[in-house]
């Protein structure tokens, strides 16, 4: 199946992981990634914020580059989900912003009909994809692991943009993936919380209890890893961990895999080819309930 | 309804029961509760749409103090809500009145999703930023605080703009859209707040990191297409605060060492010039 991939900033920079493991699993989900190399940063909803019509325009452009590919949008970051779903939806609904975005990348040589598809692999997983297929791509069942899901604010928050009046059960695909790669997920309240990271750079210690009160309440609930499809909470939840762990005045210790990691281990691949060997936490322990070693 | 049930357990099975309510309709918002774990009006939550296995879970929302079962004490909400002094401050006006003071309605359109506010604290109880800093003005005071900024009549726009830019205000939030979820009147108070923090910043008052975070942010998409996660940090923290500077650097150091440090080149996008033509052509603050 073809798509318009959009890898966002973070999987290209501080999370490069997340990349080369998204790549890794395409081929055997048949998935054919068409990357949209040009299209710029949706502006993580801090642009649309202070210029609205900017962010307007910038997202317009991505959205014409997907449509102009004739596939939907693939993103794996719930950030870039959610303000590419906002965007997209008030330039379907309302003419007026729509004209006004293709009179600016009009200049550019781009127009936006406003047809295109903007899915997370998570959603394409159980939708597109299905279940059956990804069944039969696992190779290594992930049995006598507890999983614990965090989904990110974006990917579930506002409702209305994202399509989940129309489909809820998307509140519940990281919990079917996990039962399906044949662990136990955790039920615990952090699943849909925040991450904190937006305020990490103006209230940091706010942002990281945060962060570090959601692994906590999961690892009490028997959680061996946190699996997300959101590289701005792994910053949060791995990258920060230790200094959360400080804040908190506790050890916390539990490993944060990106969702196609997770998919990768159980299609039989290497922890090093998902590069999990470069976390802030060691993914080690995790690794060898399911007998790998990094 | 979830009340309906509640007043049942309450009539016919236990009458020591506390449970707030007046209206049943949805517009005295008294009786907002968790109910399976998020905040809702109990007057406006159908039970078969709640239950789950036959089960309802039921509680007082745990960042706010409870005085007994359901009944949360609401004098932290009440205390926000008086910090915005929500109420107009009138301009002077001239000795001689000729005629009332007429507002386009225009102007009052803008405000109308604020103004049906009921104050029931649903948002406040299922905030995020609320249930780690009790200080945080919380989104009901801030989208009140916007209803009265919003209003041409007020005279104190430009202080309360001030005011709202300090510490526990507009750039506490940490966006996570609960707030907008949970009303059950669609005043969306996440959105209201994200006005406010543009006027704001319009109004000059830039010296925080959340407006430092915005133009480091703006600027690294304007020259790159993309961010640069090396310099948005430091610029956003404020090169010379040297204290919450060296507070960043652990993390830094164990990214670095885990080898997820962004390259120390930053990369622009194929075609960059399409996206600095689109930041020109646009204008306004990050141009």
């Amino acid at each position: 199946m073809k798509v318009a991939f959009y890898p966002g900033c973070v999987s290209k920079g501080a999370c490069p992981e997340l990349y080369t493991s998204a790549m890794a699993i395409a081929e055997p989900l048949g998935l054919e990634l068409h990357e949209l190399t040009e299209a710029p940063c949706t502006g993580a909803g801090v642009l649309s914020e202070q210029n609205p019509e900017l962010a307007d325009s910038l997202n317009g452009l991505t959205l014409a580059m997907a449509e102009e590919k004739g596939a939907d949008l693939m993103t794996i970051c719930s950030t870039c989900q959610g303000v590419l779903s906002n965007h997209n939806y008030h330039l379907q609904n309302d003419a007026q912003r729509l004209d006004k975005v293709n009179a600016t990348i009009g200049d550019q040589g781009f127009r936006y009909k406003g047809t295109t598809k903007v899915k997370h692999l998570l959603w394409m997983l159980v939708e597109d994809i299905g279940l059956e297929r990804v069944g039969k791509a696992i190779k290594r069942k992930l049995t006598g692991l507890k999983i614990a899901p965090f989904y990110g604010c974006y990917i579930l928050r506002p409702e209305e943009y994202l399509g989940l009046k129309e489909r809820p059960e998307r509140k519940t695909y990281l919990e079917q993936l996990i039962a399906l790669l044949g662990a136990e997920p955790v039920e615990y309240r952090g699943a849909t919380k925040c991450c904190g990271f937006p305020m990490l750079t103006f209230n940091r210690d706010k942002s990281l209890s945060m962060a570090g009160n959601h692994i906590v309440e999961a690892k009490d609930k028997g959680a061996d890893l946190l699996v997300t499809p959101c590289p701005l909470c792994h910053l949060n939840l791995d990258g920060q961990q230790p200094d959360a762990g400080r804040v908190l005045n506790k050890s916390i210790d539990v490993p944060i895999f990106h969702l196609p990691q997770l998919l990768g281990l159980a299609f039989g691949m290497s922890p090093q080819e998902l590069r999990l060997d470069h976390h802030v936490v060691p993914t080690k322990g995790a690794l060898e309930k399911v007998e790998l070693k990094v | 309804m979830v009340l309906d049930a509640l007043i049942a357990i309450r009539e016919y099975q236990d009458e020591s029961l506390a449970v707030r309510c007046a209206c049943r309709s949805a517009i005295c918002g008294s009786c907002a509760m968790w109910v399976n774990g998020h905040a809702h009006l109990a007057c406006k939550s159908r039970l078969s749409q709640f239950t789950k296995e036959g089960k309802t879970r039921v509680e007082a929302p745990p960042s706010l103090p409870v005085i007994r079962d359901l009944v949360a004490d609401m004098a932290p909400f009440w205390e926000k809500h008086f910090k915005v002094k929500p109420w107009l401050e009138n301009k002077p006006l001239p000795s001689k009145p000729m005629e009332e003071y007429t507002v386009p309605n225009a102007a009052m359109e803008e405000l109308i999703q604020e103004v049906i506010c009921i104050s029931c604290g649903a948002c406040l109880m299922d905030c995020e930023s609320f249930a780690i800093n009790p200080d945080f003005l919380g989104p009901q005071a801030l989208a009140k605080a916007y209803r009265y900024v919003g209003d041409p009549r007020d005279a104190e726009h430009r202080t309360r703009l001030g005011e709202l830019s300090d510490r526990n205000g507009i750039w506490d939030c940490t966006h996570c859209y609960e707030c907008v979820q949970q009303c059950p009147k669609g005043v969306a108070p996440l959105d209201q707040i994200l006005k406010l923090r543009k006027l704001a910043v319009d109004a000059g008052f830039t010296t925080n990191p959340g407006t430092r975070h915005a133009d480091a942010f703006a600027e690294s998409v304007k020259h790159s297409g993309r961010l640069n996660e090396l310099t948005l940090l430091p610029k956003s923290v404020g090169f010379f605060n040297v204290f919450d500077q060296l507070k960043t650097l652990p993390s830094a150091f164990n990214m670095a060492r885990a080898g997820k440090l962004p390259p120390i080149i930053h990369k622009s996008i194929p075609g960059v010039k399409r996206i600095k033509a689109i930041f020109d052509r646009v204008g306004g603050r990050f141009k």
